[in-house]
């Protein structure tokens, strides 16, 4: 049973205050839903709203022209514990939103929603701005999906990133014609520029580590088709499955670590085959040329201009656009997390997180997400390793091991008290613990149980051992018995 | 006349319709088909190949086990998502009479040792407890990652095991054995782990369908070269090399898996045809009622390849470009600076023109000594001692 508790603070603008509240500023609220998952667990989810009116420095922070401007003078006036929400709600006639656009969720922790229509149209608007900034039922579910019945569960719920204490990155460039071009991508500073202030936002999440290579006379798995319209070259999208495998055995994905890997992968496709489009089902080309794939990582095409002259020099040097490239990289690694911005209602409106890479909200789904599904883990891990023990009889317990199961069952008892409460940072720590101990209790090695003893099997051992050896001894046994008696006997004939 | 035209105009109408119902459920048809793709959950693909007999007359179980391999490789599956085991040397063997090489098929057609094999457990180091330890997981922390199996629930893995076996075991290295329960519970600890999506156990050992009779976890389909009672036979003995090169099960499951190539639809309900008892000898079984999806549904290379899902990224967040501390990077045409040369290794000039050294005058030792010793003694016994006035 998960209790989930996120505390949200409403904070009504004045002008903005619907007329039919059920009690005067400031007072609590709760809201709670209930999903079932299956027979045994269940998850409660219960928003705390909090509402009260603007105090005078928050006012002059919504005077602002633009919602990205009040967003950025709102946000040291916010208590920003991790899992928690701020809302403000603006009066209908404010411009600070654009027309058309009711809510706008910015880079922290924040929203503003539109008033008007009354406290049901707020109630709802409000609803649906929680799900999309902490959770959303079936993001829930995703994370439980090993205890969900097969046919309840969409197909997309088990794409995303699996829990884990670290990942591995790796991004390469395949070259597979060295002789035209020379191709030279200033990955180190890319990394650090773009990738690492993503990943520092992420390190709350897991351990990143990030390595690059370069392969030469690596080519993709299929010929792609040359189509005279366009002049280029295509690959079709039913063709795209293929392209991997021939590339993933010299990635060298197995030498690294035990984390999963996620490899990206910029491919510059070869002079005869220049330029090289990825269509889409609709026969479409795709405008950022590159594709992904779920728990693997993300391939993108960097086609080369052909030279204007016909008389310049091979190899053709090129030095990657790397702002360009790590766009698309850093999109696709967010889509592998499972934080896509493309099912919004149109009324949203997303502030870009810029060179942080995710927002400050996206990090908490990705949190509950992460620490649901841990907890999820710990429990089955557990009641697994008490099954097996009660079913084998002869297994010895470590101390060791002994010590780590009561440490995750503490660690998980721990997260979900303190889901219940609302803390999400300490609750994902403790989850973290959980996970680890609980892992290390189940996969120790000295727990393999080889010893496997059927009935029939020990019959057939023990009693060609024994039953030869036992017959003098309990002849013996009788005989002493019997003489026993003879002497208590013996009295009562002498007399 | 008036009566037929209207009839005519009927059949053609209905004609229309039905052929238009056809087209329609052409169409659903391939649409159904695209989506029973994507229909089976799996984001990658592991292999584990096992061959548990050890001398040089179970040739056939080694070339039997890289055949497998051969296939799964040619089929998309990498080698670091393949754990193979084989428990003894073919190649190397000193009985080899074409070293460095295993085939599978006589007069030498295909050499399954090519350049690329990965041999992640050999020799003493297949055991039963090796072998569990690689399904459970339960690994000792210093082992390195090719000898793991790193699956996750969303893997759909591959079992194959070949050897010696009996009713209800099967035999490792000549000493000892595991029992079919054993296995069955093996299974199950993947399963509460979540291990596997999906697992393919093939088998092709002497009375193989007793090893899948006590597996009680979900989503196992195990296929098995003979039943229970029934020997599976080796397919032909090459006499070049004297031994028995494959057994005939693997055999025909190779001949079927050489068509198949990456992208075809061929599904599970084809390799249960495989080998029928006109070419096997022996009764190939299946067994797929703890298989959650309908074998017709499932592809082949579901297990066998590695055919990932795709998606096409559509979306692209903007990044700032105008960042600051980009280092200067060195210029990629370095100043020539003065040629370096090595140290000379050899004294090449003097060894060429080297005259051969004398050799010292040593008296015979040893051996001739007393040979010549020998012949002496027999000359002067044979002709009296008088003789020796012809040496002094």
């Amino acid at each position: 049973q998960f209790q989930l508790t996120v505390p949200v603070a409403v904070i009504f603008a004045p002008g903005s205050v619907p007329g039919d509240l059920p009690r005067p500023l400031p007072f609590r609220d709760e809201q709670e839903m209930e999903m079932s998952v299956n027979l045994r667990t269940s998850v409660m989810s219960r928003y705390e709203m909090t509402y009260r009116s603007t105090t005078a420095q928050e006012e002059a922070a919504l005077d602002a022209d633009t919602a990205r401007e009040a967003d950025a003078a709102l946000s040291p006036l916010q208590d920003t514990l991790l899992g928690s929400l701020t809302v403000y709600v603006v009066p209908e006639t404010s411009s600070l939103l654009p027309q058309g656009i009711s809510i706008y969720v910015g880079k922290h922790r924040s929203a503003m929603v539109r008033a008007g229509g009354g406290l049901a149209t707020l109630h709802m608007r409000l609803q649906q701005l929680t799900q999309v900034m902490s959770f959303t039922p079936s993001s829930i579910t995703a994370a439980l999906s090993d205890r969900v019945p097969d046919n309840l569960l969409s197909l997309d719920a088990r794409r995303h990133l699996k829990s884990s204490l670290g990942y591995e990155i790796t991004f390469s460039l395949l070259n597979p014609d060295p002789k035209s071009h020379d191709v030279d991508w200033a990955i180190e500073d890319a990394v650090n520029c773009y990738v690492q202030p993503v990943l520092d936002k992420l390190s709350l999440l897991a351990n990143f580590s990030v390595d690059s290579q370069i392969l030469y006379y690596a080519v993709l798995g299929v010929t792609p088709r040359f189509d005279k319209e366009s002049s280029s070259f295509l690959l079709s999208a039913h063709s795209l499955p293929h392209v991997i495998n021939p590339v993933e055995a010299r990635l060298g994905s197995s030498a690294v670590s035990l984390y999963p890997m996620l490899n990206f992968l910029l491919y510059v496709p070869e002079r005869s085959h220049s330029p090289l489009y990825i269509q889409d089902k609709d026969g479409a080309p795709v405008n950022t040329n590159a594709f992904h794939s779920p728990r693997w990582g993300g391939i993108m095409v960097y086609n080369i201009e052909a030279p204007a002259s016909s008389q310049a020099s091979f190899p053709l040097h090129v030095d990657v656009d790397m702002v360009r490239v790590m766009e698309v990289f850093l999109a696709q690694l967010r889509l592998l997390f499972g934080l896509s911005r493309e099912e919004l209602p149109p009324e949203f409106l997303l502030e870009s997180p810029g060179n942080e890479g995710l927002a400050d909200w996206e990090l908490d789904r990705l949190l509950w997400v992460h620490t649901v599904e841990n907890i999820a883990t710990v429990s089955t891990t557990l009641t697994s390793l008490a099954q097996l023990l009660d079913k084998i009889g002869n297994i010895v317990i470590k101390d060791d091991v002994a010590s780590e199961v009561y440490q995750a069952v503490a660690s998980a008892q721990s997260a979900m008290a303190k889901l219940a409460v609302g803390h999400l940072h300490s609750a994902f720590q403790a989850s973290k613990e959980a996970v680890t101990s609980s892992e290390r209790a189940f996969f120790d090695p000295s727990l393999l149980h080889l010893l496997y003893f059927p009935d029939d099997q020990k019959f057939a051992i023990y009693i060609p051992l024994f039953l030869p050896m036992a017959v003098p001894i309990l002849l013996s046994l009788a005989k002493i018995v019997r003489e026993a008696r003879q002497r208590k006997k013996e009295p009562t004939k002498m007399d | 006349m008036a009566a037929t035209a209207p009839g005519v105009c009927w059949v053609y109408a209905v004609a229309a319709l039905l052929l238009g119902c056809c087209g329609v459920a052409l169409a659903s048809g391939v649409q159904d088909q695209a989506e029973q793709f994507f229909r089976s959950g799996h984001t990658n693909n592991w292999a584990v190949l096992v061959c548990t007999s050890r001398f040089w007359f179970n040739y056939r179980h080694v070339a039997n086990t890289l055949s497998v391999y051969r296939s799964v490789k040619r089929l998309g599956i990498p080698d670091s998502h393949i754990v193979l085991m084989l428990a003894d040397d073919m190649a190397c063997n000193p009985r080899n009479p074409k070293p460095a090489t295993v085939f599978s098929h006589k007069n030498m057609e295909l050499n399954v040792y090519g350049d690329d094999v990965e041999v992640d457990y050999r020799s003493y180091e297949v055991t039963v407890e090796n072998f569990l330890r690689v399904l459970t997981g339960r690994i000792p922390p210093s082992t390195p990652r090719s000898k793991r199996l790193l699956s996750d629930d969303r893997s759909n893995i591959l079992i194959y095991m070949t050897g010696h076996g009996g009713n209800g075991f099967l035999k490792f290295q000549d000493s000892e054995e595991i029992t079919n329960v054993e296995l069955a519970d093996a299974f199950e600890q993947m399963w509460q782990k979540r291990r596997y999506n999906e697992l393919l156990f093939i088998i092709d050992t002497c009375q193989g369908a007793s090893m899948y009779e006590r597996f009680y976890s979900p989503n196992i389909m195990a296929l098995a070269s003979s039943q229970i009672g029934e020997d599976s036979l080796s397919h032909q003995p090459d006499l070049g090399i004297g031994v028995h090169l494959m057994d005939r099960y693997t055999f025909y499951v190779l001949e079927f898996l050489e068509e198949i190539h990456p992208a075809s639809q061929t599904n599970m309900n084809d390799l249960f045809q495989v080998c029928p008892k006109s070419l096997c000898v022996s009764t190939p079984g299946h067994r797929t009622d703890l298989f959650r999806r309908d074998p017709q549904n499932v592809l082949i290379t579901d297990f066998f390849g590695s055919v990932r899902k795709v998606e096409i990224t559509t979306e692209t967040i903007s990044l700032d470009s105008n960042l600051t501390d980009f280092e200067t990077k060195l210029p990629k045409d370095e100043l020539a600076t003065e040629p370096l040369k090595y140290a000379e290794q050899l004294p090449v000039a003097q060894i060429i023109h080297q005259k051969p050294k004398q050799k010292d005058w040593h008296p015979p030792g040893g051996f001739i000594l007393g040979l010549w010793a020998l012949i002496i003694m027999v000359f002067f016994k044979t002709y009296g001692i008088k003789h020796m006035k012809h040496i002094f």
